[in-house]
């Protein structure tokens, strides 16, 4: 519950600040709209569209195929996600089973692709609520995925690595050695940047207690993702309705206990550690076999719509196809996580003070890319 | 004349998997007799106009006057409590009318999801939802923004993506990709002689 | 500065004030935090241990244009952020600079639509661009020494009319 909201001085007077759109902490093209009551926030309105480039317009007129680059400027910090999120919704629509080795090399590029996200999220939320170290610990390691994932399909962060029917290229020789001594390493890693953080007095005094939010409020709010699984709520789209292979792998979905900052930063430090479990496994299962289906040249879905969603590292992302038989689609509406979450930012910081704001808007680790879209 | 040699006889070819064949699509069915719909249909009298499932994902077209209604029941009486996502599909010259709004709701409890589709003419003010559903507020916004389409009791229906003063609803099927009065269609293709702007006193950057 | 700027002809005497200056100007350019989108985490990981931008002495990215120099505009500019750009950029202390890096802050990127300005040089005078989709950290370190190179050429002496 946030504390009430106490004016100490009936005369004081609120004070209305911009804060962004180009600021160091938001993450981007944000602009929020503080009402103040000298450190205390009375109200606090989002303000977005700062980064609207107009891509569901651009979906109307693209290929299915060849809209895929598109949305890995969704949420750029994380492509392969968006990018699963889009072949899977088509094959769906189209009836295509993706053959088991394209399938698990997915979910290796999206298990890395979350920890690389993940590993954003740290390095600026860390930097925004003043420790600056871990900045350059976490992009280090985010380097060598980065590595593995150019080796693979030739960009860093722009992937356009997957196909509608599977994959466009195998995995080349050697990679799933290095993608192994990564994953080696990386645990130790991770207890190093816990080591920062997790027990700093500092670190506790400015995310315990900080922009909590109960589980029912983040289920009417439309929380997913982190935000949610750090409120108690044990949701994850990988348990619930599976795509690719999730069902064959384990792996535990992390919640928290009190929906305060804290918390979540707990859930998405044990979620990198779930994902070197699954790319482990993945690494160890991966039969052999061709990576690409049998599509037709010329992707034409037949009449109807369809919903598909993937957990990205964000939140729930998913994708509604429309389509009326030709090879464009009549409307592609992305379900973006952050724009959602975002929305119960003034729920999470009436009342708190203004250092919190940052730190809540650090924890909700929003993409103005797929806010906007 | 020799024997002609015996033929061993063929072994049956063996099913080659699903993604050497060609893909089936699906096809879409009939689901008023589904579960999910008749539960509707049982609450709220003359809720289901029509119901489509396809591709395991069920559809039900709920006429326009009926749309609060149904949408309260879902979330309080079947538990739909997670609406997941809310937008609008323009078909430019249809009969029914000319967009379709979307819901999408999820339930916890039986991890079931329902799509209610109201199809509506152009001009036709909806319900908002944002009283049943608070996570509604953003996204109504939002298909006012792209498609003009009006939520009567909204709390505060204004542009969300787009600024103040922007002329037009983007995702319209008759609005241009190049706009009409911003963006690419203001800026000509050919650069003035010298670059772009200047720094003062006249002389190029 | 002001009092002996553009007073004199160019001459042999200021020649090494002008390598001074510009030595000084050019080795700690000091950039303005401006990430607008996917170009803005290539920017982050130019500052990261492997293509440490601090060897340029730009790792200081400043939060307020009013004590930058150089306006790194990474990402799409949409028209409804395209007023704050002109005003950042007016707010900025002369000798200022701008990279547009990207192609969506050169010529609009692959965004030919209603709410994208298609290039940055639109709004503000670019110095040096940086193409790609997100351009590589190599490449946009090759952007800013490009920059440095400009600031090179600067000269205190009085410019040909």
């Amino acid at each position: 519950m946030s504390p009430e909201v106490v004016r100490p001085f009936p005369d004081s007077e609120e004070m209305e600040i911009s804060f962004g759109p180009q600021h160091p902490a938001t993450h981007g093209v944000l602009r929020v709209m503080v009402k103040l009551d000298g450190e205390k926030i009375i109200e606090a309105k989002p303000i977005i569209g700062y980064l609207h480039r107009g891509t569901e317009k651009i979906f109307e007129r693209e290929t299915y195929n060849g809209a895929i680059p598109h949305t890995d400027r969704l949420d750029y910090t994380a492509a392969a996600t968006n990018n699963q999120g889009l072949v899977g919704a088509v094959e769906r629509l189209m009836g295509i089973t993706v053959p088991p080795r394209a399938a698990y090399i997915r979910m290796m590029l999206a298990e890395l692709q979350r920890i690389a996200s993940h590993i954003i999220w740290l390095g600026t939320h860390a930097l925004d609520i003043g420790a600056q170290t871990p900045f350059f610990y976490t992009f280090q390691e985010r380097e060598k995925i980065l590595d593995l994932y150019e080796e693979y399909c030739g960009a860093r962060l722009t992937l356009n690595c997957m196909r509608v029917g599977g994959q466009p290229f195998d995995l080349p020789a050697g990679w799933t050695d290095r993608c192994r001594e990564f994953i080696d390493q990386f645990p130790a890693r991770v207890a190093e940047w816990e080591g920062l953080l997790t027990n700093n007095r500092i670190w506790k005094q400015r995310t315990i207690g900080v922009g909590v939010i109960s589980a029912a409020d983040a289920i009417e709010w439309g929380l997913t993702g982190p935000p949610l699984r750090g409120s108690g709520v044990r949701w994850d789209i990988r348990k619930v309705f599976p795509y690719d292979h999730y069902d064959e792998v384990e792996f535990e979905v992390p919640t928290g206990a009190h929906g305060d900052t804290y918390d979540r930063y707990l859930v998405r430090m044990e979620e990198m550690r779930q994902s070197v479990r699954i790319v482990r496994q993945c690494l160890d299962r991966i039969p052999d076999g061709p990576v690409l289906a049998k599509v037709p040249k010329v992707i034409k879905p037949p009449k109807g719509e369809i919903y598909f969603s993937v957990e990205g590292p964000k939140g729930e992302l998913g994708y509604y196809i429309v389509s009326n038989g030709e090879a464009t689609p009549h409307r592609l509406h992305v379900r973006p996580a952050c724009f959602i979450n975002l929305q119960a930012l003034p729920e999470m910081v009436r009342g708190y003070l203004v250092a919190d704001l940052i730190a809540v808007i650090g924890t909700l680790d929003i993409v103005l890319g797929e806010i906007d879209r | 004349m020799a024997d002609e040699p015996k033929v061993a006889p063929q072994e049956p070819a063996a099913p080659k998997p699903p993604w050497e064949e060609k893909p089936v699509p699906p096809v879409p069915a009939d689901a008023r007799e589904h579960p999910q719909v008749a539960e509707i249909a049982a609450l709220v009298p003359d809720a289901v106009a029509d119901a489509v499932s396809f591709a395991g994902q069920v559809t039900v077209v709920v006429p326009a006057a009926r749309l609060a209604d149904v949408c309260r029941a879902c979330k309080d009486k079947l538990d739909y409590k997670f609406l997941v996502d809310l937008t609008a599909v323009d078909w430019k010259e249809r009969a029914e009318g000319r967009f379709d709004v979307v819901y999408w709701m999820h339930r916890h409890g039986k991890s079931q999801r329902l799509r209610l589709k109201v199809r509506i003419a152009d001009g036709v003010e909806l319900p908002s939802v944002t009283g049943i559903w608070k996570v509604a507020n953003w996204m109504e916004r939002e298909v006012f923004d792209m498609f003009g389409i009006y939520f009567g009791g909204h709390p505060n229906l204004e542009r969300i993506l787009t600024w103040e003063g922007f002329n037009g609803h983007p995702l319209r099927k008759d609005f241009p990709i190049e706009g009409i009065d911003t963006g690419a269609a203001i800026y000509p293709d050919v650069y003035p002689p010298g670059g772009g702007p200047k720094k003062e006193g006249g002389e190029p950057a | 500065m002001g009092l002996i700027e553009d007073r004199f002809e160019p001459n042999i005497l200021l020649t090494s004030y002008d390598t001074i200056f510009n030595w000084a100007r050019r080795s700690s350019v000091w950039p303005l935090q401006f990430g607008l989108a996917c170009c803005a985490i290539e920017m982050m990981a130019a500052m990261d241990p492997r293509y440490d931008l601090s060897r340029f002495g730009m790792e200081v990215f400043r939060g307020t244009p009013r004590q930058a120099d150089l306006m790194l505009v990474a990402g799409t500019v949409t028209e409804k952020m395209a007023p704050i750009v002109k005003r950042l950029y007016d707010q900025m202390a002369e000798p200022k600079w701008v990279l547009a890096m990207g192609s969506c802050a050169t010529c609009g990127g692959p965004y030919r639509t209603y709410a994208v300005t298609q290039g940055v040089d639109r709004l503000v005078p670019v110095d040096v661009y940086v193409p790609g989709c997100p351009p590589r950290p190599e490449a946009l370190i090759y952007g800013l020494m490009q920059l440095q190179r400009k600031i090179d050429r600067m000269t205190i002496a009085k410019k040909a009319s």
